[in-house]
């Protein structure tokens, strides 16, 4: 890869995907660069879960191409498994491994995938742990803790991997208010640190503070994309104004 | 546990429920004592649990004890191995490919289809005229030394029955198996998708997938439907005496027809498989228990 014209870390073009016959994603194209920390919002189903599943391939996509970090993901397992070691992923219900400690959920990945001896592991994980400010909880089971506390257990375990990108969908909706910035807390620090990171959130101060590009979706399109500043201030197409109304009014 | 006992006060239904049973066999007491006026006898059964042997001047199993060793063993190793083949079979009920989701399946609905008498007979045939030799199972007690005879009687009884042992075995393995195929499916399907999703996007495989975190949480809630088949099993275990193995009730109904002492005989080998069962339903219930109070 060539320093002076940087590729896209993540390069998507003309993406299409069906549910049966109902087509949740239409000839998407969207280019990240590394280091790119992308927003995306848009009403409930338009496909932005989607969008970033195929991404790690949760989802499979059935036209167009989608590159990450100069792997292709077609049919090769090889490619899949090398993109998914690269790629960290953040979900709205934590799936954190309840039948293991929060040190063993951090492990896991590590010895298995990188092959990493349990010391190496475990060094490795209360370095993450003390970056996501939980560090006391690594001997405990996952089901007592918080929400809050859990989801950045989610985040130490996709860290623990060292990725290049980490995605996340929508974490902190399924969190009581109170434990959503200590959440926001952690994906900010993470932003500071250079991380490549698309976001599905509909926390828009978040989304002011860390986002370089926001990118709105409706009904399976990217409709706009845009820097924070111009997609706050004059967001160019009326469903996002609308969308935008609704979502800062409360 | 706390959270399990319930608090529960007597009203005049349990009274009433109470009577009845009471009543009930108290019914059965007395038929059986005026109008069939059965004399109970009991005093011979102890010979046929033990004989003195005058040889050795030793107290030898005989017939009943006999039984029940051969049913614990065969029990013991019917679950380990229909577990084995279970957990395999179940697996393959979940694959996403086509030939082990249809093999597996093929061989569940063959065996719960097929009553277990008609599935013994046939394939009792079959294993001992040809699993058995392919083996080497028939002349393994030709091919050991005493030490190893004496290994091997320990764990699957004498050796001159082998082979009867071992087609035991197969068979209430093979058929139960296909039942425990399907708790274990149940198992794997009730893990969230969500659970394989964040195994997948950290990176493991498919077989790690299942290894590491679906299996482990499959398991821990399939062991209460699991512990009631080996409870099954240990009572289907019976079924084999169609097959001449020497359990428990194959020598039951030979001591009953030399004794003529039928109801003494049964009653009593009720009480034995009853024991055998609660006390592997307690075992299982505390491993239960153990499970659930390490994750707190
Ligand atoms: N596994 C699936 N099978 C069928 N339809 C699905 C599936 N997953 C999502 N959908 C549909 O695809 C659309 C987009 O879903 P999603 O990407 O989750 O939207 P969002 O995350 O923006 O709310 C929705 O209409 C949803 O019902
Ligand atoms: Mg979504």
């Amino acid at each position: 890869m060539n320093e002076n014209t940087p590729n896209p870390i993540i390069e998507m073009s003309g993406v299409s995907k069906w549910f049966d016959d109902f087509q949740v994603l239409k000839d998407v194209s969207l280019q990240v660069f590394s280091g790119e920390r992308v927003v995306v919002c848009g009403p409930s189903g338009s496909g932005k879960s989607t969008l970033i599943r195929c991404i790690n391939r949760l989802e499979e996509h059935q036209e167009g191409r989608i590159v990450v970090d100069g792997i292709e993901l077609d049919q090769d397992t090889q490619h899949i498994n090398k993109v998914r070691s690269e790629v960290g992923m953040v979900f709205q219900q934590f799936n954190l491994f309840p039948h293991l400690t929060v040190l063993e959920n951090c492990t896991l990945g590590p010895m298995k995938v990188r092959g990493l001896s349990r010391k190496d592991a475990e060094a490795l994980a209360m370095e993450y742990l003390q970056r996501v400010r939980i560090p006391e909880q690594a001997a405990k089971y996952p089901g007592s803790l918080s929400g809050g506390q859990q989801q950045r257990v989610a985040i130490a375990r996709s860290l623990c991997m060292q990725p290049r990108i980490m995605l996340f969908d929508e974490p902190t909706s399924a969190l009581d208010p109170e434990m959503i910035k200590e959440v926001l807390d952690v994906m900010i620090d993470l932003a500071e640190s250079g991380m490549t990171m698309i976001c599905v959130t509909h926390e828009m101060g978040f989304a002011r503070t860390v986002a370089h590009q926001m990118v709105f979706m409706d009904e399976g399109r990217i409709i706009e994309r845009s820097p924070p500043g111009k997609f706050f201030s004059e967001p160019e197409h009326e469903r996002t104004k609308l969308f935008l109304s609704q979502i800062l009014s409360h | 546990m706390s959270r399990f006992t319930s608090r529960y006060r007597w009203s005049w239904v349990d009274s009433v429920v109470l009577l009845g049973i009471i009543g009930f066999f108290g019914f059965i007491g007395y038929r059986v004592n005026t109008v069939l006026v059965y004399q109970w006898e009991w005093g011979f059964l102890p010979g046929y649990l033990f004989r003195w042997d005058e040889e050795t001047q030793s107290l030898l199993p005989n017939l009943l004890v006999k039984g029940l060793l051969t049913t614990l063993r065969l029990a013991f190793w019917s679950i380990i191995l229909a577990t084995l083949i279970g957990f395999v079979t179940g697996m393959m009920r979940t694959s996403r490919r086509l030939f082990p989701r249809a093999f597996s399946r093929l061989y569940v609905e063959l065996i719960r289809n097929v009553p277990p008498i008609v599935f013994i007979f046939v394939f009792y045939f079959f294993i001992s005229s040809q699993i058995i030799p392919l083996l080497g199972l028939d002349t393994l007690d030709q091919r050991l030394g005493p030490s190893g005879q004496s290994v091997v009687e320990f764990l699957f009884g004498p050796v001159s029955l082998l082979s009867n042992t071992f087609s035991g075995i197969f068979c209430l393995a093979l058929f139960e198996a296909a039942y425990i195929t399907e708790i274990v499916r149940s198992g794997i399907q009730s893990v969230s998708v969500g659970q394989r999703e964040a195994a997948m996007s950290i990176g493991l495989s498919r077989w790690q997938q299942m290894r590491y975190v679906v299996l482990p949480q499959a398991v821990q809630r399939v062991i209460p439907p699991l512990a009631g088949q080996f409870i099954i099993l240990i009572k289907d275990s019976s079924i084999v005496s169609l097959i001449s193995i020497q359990e428990l009730t194959f020598l039951t109904l030979e001591v009953a027809n030399s004794t003529q002492r039928v109801f003494e005989v049964w009653v009593f080998v009720a009480g034995v498989y009853f024991v055998l069962c609660y006390s592997c339903a307690l075992i299982f219930r505390r491993l239960e228990m153990r499970l659930d109070s390490s994750r707190i």
